[in-house]
C-alpha cells in the first residue's frame, strides 16, 4: 500500500502581539512549511481618528497631532502640514525659518534612518547591538530637538511661515558638532554591517520589489529609490529651499532588502552634506514671517480663502502629503493625510510571497512602517 | 594540602570520616552522595552566574552597564531572577498536553546535569571517570532534542510547533558533523575516556594539529548550533517565532528551559576545552601572580566599600602567599578556558545576526559534513604516518586542499558588486 504524503497549509498570525511587527500590526500568513504562500496585512488596531480630529480643530491645533503620526519623524510631519497651510493661505516663509526647517527635516531623516536600520538588524536576530549603537547617535539628535522645541520626539516645532521660535543660543554650534561626528559613526556602523557575510546572505535578493510594481503601487521614499526609480520630492517639487543644496539621490540596483539598507545609509550621507551646508549658510533674521506669526498668535481668527491645497514633503519614509479643503471658516472642511507607511505597506504581500517566514519579518522591517502613521 | 587537589582531598576526608564514624558500607555511599551533591549544587550556581556573565558582557558590547541594581555590580541579580521565576504564575495553554508540557523542561535539564558527571574539571576531578565517557556525553546530549520537541508539541501553539520542528531538524543535522569531528580525536587517542583524552594532550593540545584544528572548530560550531545559540538560534528565533518552542512556558518551567540552555552551552565549551584545548592542563603559571592580580582588581573596584575591598584584597593576597610555591591549579585552568569559550558564545550573540533555516542546514550538510569526513581521513594519515615534519605538512596540505575545494563547491552565485547611482 502506498500513501502519498499529504501536506497541509498552516495559517499563522504574526501579531498583533508579536516582537517584530513594529507596533500593533497583524500579518495573517499562510505557510507551506516555512515558505509563505499568502500574507494578509491586517491594520487598524491603532486607529485614533486623526483626520476627524483635524476637521474639528483649527489649523494650528492639528500640529501636535501630526507629531503622533510617525512618531520618529515629528519634524517632517509638522513641515508637511505647514507647507499645506502655506499653500492654502499664501503665507510666505522667513528665510531663517526656511533654513531651520530644512535642518530639522534632515536631522529627522538621520534619526529615522539610523533607527530603521537598527530595527531591521534586530529583526534579523542581531541581539540589539546595532540597534543600540544606532540609538546612541539618535539620542544626540534628540537632545538637539529637546533643546529647540522642548520635547525629544513630539516636537510640535514647525509652524506656517517658519518655526515656532528661534533656536536657543549656541544650538547651531552644538548641531554642527553632532553633524560633523555623524559620518564617523556611519563608517563604524558600516564596518560592522555592510560587508557582513550573514547580512549579505540574509538580505540579498530577498523581498525584491520590481520597479514597475513599485511605481504602480505608488510606493515612495527609500523603498521606491532602492528599486531604482529616481523620485525624490525634494528634487521634484523643489519645495522650501532644497534647490539651494546640491545633494544627490542615491538609487538602488535590485530593489531587495540589502539595497534598501544601503540606500538609507547613502541617504544619510547626503543629508549630512545638506546639513553641513545649511548650518554654514543659515542667515539671521526672524524665525517666522509676520503673517505666520499673526496666524500662530490668533489661530481662531485665521480664515483661509475657500479652496483646497495639497502640501507634500519627502518624509524619511516617503511622500507625506496633507490635503486641506477650506470652506472659509477657521476649521478645515476636509483634512486628509497621505501616509507613506500605509501606502508602502500595500506591496508587502507581493514582496513576501515565496519567501521564508524569517524573510517576511525583515521585509516588513525594511519597508519601514510606523503604526501611528499607518492607522492614523 | 595542595591547592590543585583541594576538592579531591576534601572528598577523601569526607569518605574517611564516614568510614571512621559510621558502618563501613557507608564509605562508598558517602562518596557517591558527595559527587551527586556537588554536581547538583554547582550546576545551577554556574547557570545562574552564566546569565549574569552574559548580560554583563553583552551590555559592555552595547555601551550599557547591564544589571547594577540588585547587589553590587548586580551580583545578586540571578537570585532575584530566580525568585521572580518562582513566584510567577505557571500557565498551561488550553488544550495542551499537561503531562508532556511538564515533562519537556524536566527532560531538558536532566541530561544537562547528567553531562556534568563525566566532565573532568581538574586533575582527578571527574565525578565519574567512565571509560566510555565521550560516548556517554554525546548520547546524553542528544536527548535534549526530544525535550524540545515534547515541549513544542505539547504547547499546542503554532509558534511552538514551528520552533520545535526547526529545532529538531537543526539538532539532528548538527549532531552528524559534531560526532564525526570527535571521531578523529578517538582515532588518535584510542580512548573514549575524557580523562584519557586530556592526558593524551600532555605533549600538545590537539587544536595545534591540522586535524585537531578542523575538528575543534567544527565541534565547537556544531555545539553552538546544537544548543541553539546565535547565530544558530533558529528554534527560538525571537523576532520570528516569538519564543519558539518555549513560547507557551512561564514561571519555573520557563526557567528550566533557560537553565538547560545555559548548562548545555557550558558543557559545549567544557567539551571543546577537554577534547581540543588540553582540558585542565595548562602552562605552569605560579599561583601567586594570579592571586596578586585578583587582589589588585578587588582593591581598585571602586563600587565596593573600602573595608570590603581591604578584606577581599587581603584574602586574595593571603591565599597567594599560602600557596606561593604552587602552580595555578588545574581546575582553575579548566574553568578559565571554559569561560573564555563561553565568552566567544556571548560575543557571537552580541555581534551576529541570525542565519536563515535553509542556510543553516546548507552549512551543516554541505560544508561541515564533507569536511569532517575528510578530517577522519587526515586523522588516519596522522595515526599511520611516522611523526615528523613531513606528517605535519602532509596533513596540513590535505586539510587546506579540502577546505579550498569545499568552499569553492559551496560558493553561491558570486555576490555581484553593486553600484549605487547618485542621481540628481
Amino acid at each position: 500500500m502506498t500513501t502519498a504524503a499529504v501536506s497541509e497549509l498552516l495559517e499563522v498570525n504574526l501579531g498583533p502581539q508579536h516582537p517584530s511587527t513594529h507596533g500593533v500590526f497583524r500579518m495573517q500568513a499562510t505557510l507551506d512549511g516555512e515558505t509563505i504562500v499568502a500574507l494578509k496585512p491586517v491594520v487598524g488596531y491603532l486607529h485614533r481618528n486623526h483626520e476627524q480630529i483635524g476637521e474639528h480643530a483649527t489649523y494650528i491645533a492639528s500640529f501636535p497631532f501630526t507629531d503622533r503620526l510617525d512618531y520618529f519623524c515629528a519634524m517632517s510631519n509638522n513641515l508637511g502640514l505647514a507647507i499645506a497651510i502655506e499653500k492654502l493661505a499664501g503665507i510666505p516663509v522667513s528665510e531663517r525659518g526656511d533654513y531651520l526647517r530644512v535642518i530639522m527635516a534632515e536631522l529627522t531623516r538621520l534619526v529615522n534612518h539610523v533607527a530603521v536600520t537598527g530595527f531591521v538588524l534586530n529583526d534579523m536576530g542581531a541581539f540589539g547591538t546595532p540597534l543600540l549603537y544606532a540609538f546612541r547617535e539618535r539620542e544626540r539628535i534628540l537632545d538637539l530637538f529637546e533643546a529647540c522645541s522642548g520635547s525629544r520626539m513630539m516636537c510640535n516645532y514647525i509652524r506656517p511661515g517658519g518655526v515656532r521660535e528661534d533656536v536657543p543660543e549656541g544650538w547651531l554650534n552644538r548641531a554642527r558638532g553632532v553633524v560633523t561626528n555623524f559620518p564617523r559613526f556611519l563608517d563604524e556602523f558600516e564596518l560592522l554591517l555592510t560587508d557582513n557575510e550573514i547580512i549579505q546572505q540574509r538580505t540579498r535578493h530577498v523581498g525584491v520589489l520590481p520597479k514597475e510594481l513599485a511605481v504602480s503601487a505608488s510606493v515612495t521614499g527609500p523603498l521606491l529609490r532602492a528599486s531604482g526609480v529616481n523620485y525624490d520630492i525634494r528634487k521634484v517639487d523643489g519645495y522650501s529651499i532644497y534647490p539651494k543644496f546640491p545633494f544627490k539621490v542615491p538609487l538602488g540596483a535590485v530593489g531587495d532588502v540589502y539595497d534598501r539598507y544601503y540606500v538609507r545609509i547613502l541617504e544619510m550621507r547626503q543629508s549630512v552634506k545638506i546639513l553641513e551646508q545649511a548650518l554654514k549658510e543659515i542667515p539671521g533674521g526672524p524665525a517666522i514671517s509676520p503673517k505666520g506669526l499673526a496666524l500662530v498668535k490668533a489661530p481662531r481668527t485665521f480664515r483661509p480663502p475657500k479652496g483646497d491645497a495639497y502640501g507634500r514633503v519627502e518624509a524619511p519614509k516617503g511622500e507625506l502629503g496633507f490635503y486641506l479643503v477650506s470652506d472659509g471658516s477657521p476649521i478645515p472642511y476636509r483634512y486628509h493625510v497621505r501616509a507613506p507607511s500605509f501606502i508602502n505597506l500595500t506591496v508587502l504581500e507581493d514582496m513576501c510571497r515565496g519567501q521564508k517566514v524569517a524573510d517576511a519579518i525583515i521585509i516588513l522591517g525594511s519597508i519601514d512602517i510606523v503604526m501611528g502613521e499607518v492607522d492614523r | 594540602m595542595s591547592l590543585d587537589q583541594l576538592f579531591v582531598t576534601a572528598h577523601d576526608k569526607l569518605v574517611h570520616l564516614a568510614e571512621a564514624w559510621l558502618p563501613d558500607w557507608t564509605g562508598p555511599w558517602a562518596s557517591i552522595a558527595a559527587r551527586i551533591g556537588l554536581v547538583a549544587a554547582v550546576a545551577p550556581a554556574i547557570m545562574m552566574y552564566l546569565t549574569l556573565y552574559e548580560r554583563k558582557v553583552i551590555a559592555r558590547m552595547q555601551n550599557r552597564l547591564g544589571p547594577t541594581r540588585v547587589g553590587r555590580y548586580g551580583l545578586l541579580q540571578p537570585l532575584a531572577d530566580g525568585l521572580k521565576m518562582f513566584i510567577k504564575e505557571d500557565l498551561v495553554p488550553e488544550g495542551a498536553d499537561r503531562l508532556i508540557h511538564l515533562l519537556g523542561p524536566i527532560l531538558a535539564v536532566v541530561p544537562a546535569l547528567l553531562l556534568f558527571a563525566v566532565i573532568p574539571f581538574g586533575r582527578n576531578m571527574a565525578a565519574v571517570d567512565l571509560n566510555v565517557g565521550l560516548l556517554y556525553a554525546l548520547a546524553v546530549a542528544s536527548v535534549g532534542s526530544y525535550a524540545i520537541f515534547m515541549g513544542g508539541w505539547a504547547s499546542r501553539s503554532k509558534f511552538s510547533i514551528l520552533g520545535a520542528m526547526r529545532s529538531v531538524a537543526q539538532i539532528i543535522s548538527y549532531e552528524v558533523p559534531g560526532v564525526l569531528s570527535v571521531v578523529a580525536v578517538i582515532m588518535v587517542t584510542g580512548t573514549l575516556s575524557l580523562v584519557g583524552i586530556v592526558e593524551a594532550q600532555r605533549d600538545g593540545w590537539f587544536i595545534a594539529t591540522p586535524w585537531g584544528l578542523v575538528a575543534g572548530v567544527i565541534f565547537f560550531l556544531s555545539g553552538v548550533a546544537e544548543v541553539n545559540r546565535t547565530p544558530f538560534d533558529m528554534p527560538e528565533a525571537e523576532s520570528e517565532l516569538v519564543g519558539g518552542f518555549h513560547t507557551e512556558y512561564s514561571g519555573m518551567k520557563f526557567a528550566l528551559w533557560y537553565m538547560a540552555e545555559f548548562l548545555e552551552s557550558f558543557i559545549v565549551c567544557a567539551l571543546t576545552v577537554t577534547l581540543f584545548f588540553g582540558g585542565w592542563d595548562g602552562p605552569a603559571v605560579p599561583f601567586w601572580t594570579v592571586a596578586a592580580l585578583l587582589a589588585l582588581l578587588v582593591a581598585t573596584a571602586t563600587r565596593l566599600a573600602v573595608p570590603t575591598r581591604a578584606v577581599g584584597a587581603l584574602v586574595c593576597l593571603g591565599a597567594g602567599i599560602a600557596f606561593a610555591r604552587e602552580p595555578l591549579p588545574s581546575w582553575m585552568w579548566f574553568l578559565a578556558k571554559t569561560y573564555f569559550f563561553f565568552f566567544i558564545l556571548v560575543w557571537f550573540r552580541g555581534t551576529f545576526p541570525r542565519l536563515r533555516v535553509d542556510q543553516l542546514m546548507g552549512l551543516a550538510w554541505k560544508f561541515f559534513l564533507p569536511m569532517t569526513l575528510l578530517n577522519i581521513l587526515v586523522a588516519g594519515v596522522w595515526v599511520a604516518a611516522p611523526s615528523g615534519v613531513a606528517r605535519w605538512l602532509g596533513s596540513a596540505t590535505l586539510v587546506a586542499a579540502g577546505y579550498w575545494c569545499f568552499v569553492r563547491l559551496n560558493k553561491p552565485a558570486p555576490l555581484e558588486r553593486r553600484t549605487y547611482v547618485l542621481a540628481d
